[in-house]
């Protein structure tokens, strides 16, 4: 590590007492790198495995890494707590400008403990946090929304960080996300609910500052090498272009976008809610992280008319993305593009992850057909595919908490089907729902053993993707995930976008950690990797994780996915491999 | 040679600009840039880069009380650092606000008209192109 590298400075926070301080931790990052490995440390050191999840004692830790700010599509922040939805390790990653602005607020990682006795949130501008009111904000649902109200309060527009939450983390709904920079989320496991239960409604960070590297000449050199394979790779084509909603087509094709609850791989029209359909139709504008040429973010403009008011329209931008069209698309059974995005403006401005609240609403529109729910349950309201009128009231319902199913709903999909039945067709995976990907054993094993139970932990899609050509035994996908996921904690220590990772080699990685001071090999990284994984898992063991008894749901097997129906016997064979592997990390 | 913002409407937020100016001040990070990119009013309605426009006339080397600004030939101007005595008025001055300031040395961080900028976008917001003649 270079000397004067603001890196290892970690700034604590003490809602409780209104107090901060920062702590010098080389020790931490020299090991761990940033990131994923430094927050996992900070959460075994700062989060008593037992503690009760809404109490002052569950930390919310914020972690960057040595890339960030020094070269281009190192634009993450990983998030890390105890998981209000699953009860064992909460992490998720965000870009938009938070790790931009955390590196030039001069700090490698945050660590929020206690609870603030009324509503506040944090204005963090270099080494000053100011602990600001925020009862007006608090329970704002109409006219302007509280990263409205705090821009124009605060300084540091271009640069800063603006994390909030909405109504639903307010309501500690387990799976309510943090937006940051309007379009960008710490979607999944529920931080926004951690936010919430610590009166916390958000945090701005900004700062600016030079930072060090060992050769400058060089580091000029490599920059430009690694911009320019950025943005003229085909590599990067897919994000760049369509941006992920250009997956929707092709697995629809293979089978492997989730329909109606994976009752089927079949919709009619859903070429209508298609990426090149996205884009002819709605695409407004295009927006990228701070420091990534990509432009990924990709933004549909809506125009919604007046119904009392002739002649009046509003018109809203919503970033729409793969995951969102199968979660409040296909596996609603909707097929029109402006359906879509109705329920994507609902569940943004609720602040809920799309990903879970998409597949709830398609667990209780089964739940319904199959009469394990009814009406007085709805509050009259008729769940059906297709309908996003229906689901947009049930969405409001969740919020409110109208009554005993509703707020049993803003628990997740498994909460909802251990009381009321239906666990065959419940899509979770260690608590948490599933991801857009019905591809193959891939998918399924990456969703069970991620230690976030998250697509991006192994991308078990991409391993499916190869098992469509050539099939591949339980051992082989087994070791492809389990070696997946150990590198990815390299990746997500850095912290680089994971749709970096085709340019981002280890040798790239290398040489880059070189400029920042880091004299490392390819050895190295991977020890640090499975370390890495290893604490994670730990901290979910620690936690009453329970590694046994772990199965697909059943309905995966129902469904024929990309590579054909699914066998179960192959899967238990790969769940028992995989487990055992994991168990050798410990 | 000045740079021209060419179409903000294109620009996505990235501050690749940003982090090449800041290269060109011989550092990484962002303090010594002298370009901001700012949302107008959320990212929703999209940015505007402020960045010097290499004016014939500066009112900032005009506001200089110790001439440390010097007007070049051509458009823009040099910074005389050891002349400057970090009072800030040349950042006043600019409508733009396309005048940096680093912390560190306390003085500002001046466009020096390199057309970095221009070449590291991967959008074409920017282009390095001379004055029009008259």
């Amino acid at each position: 590590m270079i000397k004067n590298d603001p890196l290892t400075r970690v700034l604590y926070i003490d809602l409780t007492k209104k107090r901060f301080w920062i702590e010098e931790r080389e020790d931490l990052f020299s090991q761990f790198l940033g990131g994923t490995g430094a927050a996992i440390k900070l959460l075994q050191e700062n989060c008593p495995p037992d503690c009760d999840l809404f109490s002052p004692e569950n930390p919310i830790i914020f972690a960057i890494g040595p890339l960030n700010a020094l070269f281009p599509i190192a634009s993450k922040t990983v998030a890390m707590f105890k998981s209000p939805h699953t009860g064992n390790l909460g992490e998720s990653h965000a870009g938009g400008r938070s790790a931009i602005a955390i590196r030039m607020a001069g700090f490698g990682a945050i660590v929020i403990k206690g609870r603030s006795e009324k509503p506040c949130y944090l204005s963090i501008h270099d080494d000053k946090v100011f602990f600001r009111d925020a009862t007006t904000l608090w329970g704002l649902r109409e006219g302007v929304s509280a990263g409205r109200l705090i821009r124009r309060k605060e300084p540091g527009s271009g640069l800063r960080t603006i994390m909030r939450i909405g109504p639903a983390g307010e309501k500690l709904i387990s799976y309510a996300c943090v937006t940051l920079e309007t379009y960008r989320h710490f979607g999944r496991l529920g931080l926004g609910a951690v936010f919430g239960s610590k009166n916390l409604k958000a945090i701005l960070v900004t700062g600016q500052r030079d930072l060090p590297v060992t050769d400058f000449k060089e580091y000029k050199s490599f920059y430009s090498e690694i911009l320019k394979q950025l943005t003229k790779s085909e590599k990067m084509k897919k994000y760049h272009e369509l941006g992920t909603p250009a997956n929707v087509l092709p697995l629809s094709f293979s089978k492997g976008i989730p329909i109606k609850n994976l009752l089927t791989n079949e919709l009619a029209g859903i070429e209508n809610i298609s990426g090149e359909s996205f884009a002819e139709k709605h695409l407004g504008r295009r927006v990228a992280c701070a420091h990534c040429p990509v432009a990924c973010i990709h933004l549909a403009a809506l125009r919604k008319p007046y119904k009392d008011e002739p002649y009046f329209y509003r018109t809203v931008y919503l970033s729409y993305d793969y995951e969102l069209i199968y979660a409040l698309g296909s596996m609603l059974g909707i097929n029109d593009s402006v359906s879509v995005l109705r329920l994507i403006e609902e569940v943004e401005d609720m602040g809920l992850d799309a990903m879970s609240t998409g597949v709830i609403l398609a667990w209780i529109t089964e739940a319904y057909e199959k009469r394990l729910i009814n009406k007085t349950h709805t509050n009259d309201i008729t769940p059906e595919w297709g309908k996003a009128d229906a689901y947009i009231e049930i969405i409001k319902n969740i919020i409110r908490g109208t009554n005993e199913f509703y707020q049993d709903m803003g628990k997740g999909v498994e909460f909802a089907s251990e009381k009321y039945g239906g666990k065959d067709f419940a899509l979770t995976y260690g608590k948490n729902e599933m991801p857009g990907y019905h591809t193959g054993y891939g998918a399924h094993l990456g969703y069970l053993f991620g230690a976030r139970h998250s697509h991006l932990d192994s991308a078990g899609y991409a391993i499916d993707k190869e098992a469509m050509k050539k099939s591949l035994s339980e051992n082989e996908i087994t070791e492809r995930i389990f070696t997946e996921e150990i590198w990815r904690q390299v990746i997500s220590s850095l912290v680089i976008c994971f749709f970096g990772r085709e340019i981002y080699t280890p040798e790239m990685i290398l040489k880059c950690l070189n400029l920042t001071g880091f004299n490392l090999d390819e050895k190295g990284l991977l020890t640090m990797g499975r370390e890495i994984y290893a604490n994670k898992y730990r901290f979910k063991i620690a936690c009453g994780f329970n590694l046994e008894n772990l199965t697909f749901p059943k309905r995966v097997f129902e469904t024929p996915s990309s590579i054909g129906p699914l066998n179960e016997e192959f899967a238990n064979k790969s769940i028992k491999l995989l487990k055992e592997k994991i168990k050798s990390l410990l | 040679m000045p740079i021209l913002v060419k179409d903000s409407e294109k620009c996505v937020g990235c501050l690749i600009c940003m982090f090449a100016c800041n290269r060109t001040h011989q550092s990484a990070g962002l303090e010594s840039s002298c370009i901001k990119v700012r949302s107008q009013g959320g990212i929703s309605r999209g940015f505007t880069v402020f960045v010097c426009r290499g004016c014939q006339d500066p009112p900032c080397a005009r506001a200089c009380p110790e001439d440390a600004l010097l007007v070049r030939k051509g458009g823009g101007i040099l910074l005389n650092e050891s002349k400057c005595n970090g009072c800030g008025y040349c950042v006043n001055a600019c409508i733009l606000d396309a005048i940096g300031w680093n912390s560190k040395t306390n003085k500002p961080v001046i466009c020096i008209q390199c057309g970095e900028c221009a070449k590291n976008c991967p959008y074409k917001v920017l282009e390095l192109r001379a004055h029009d003649k008259e």
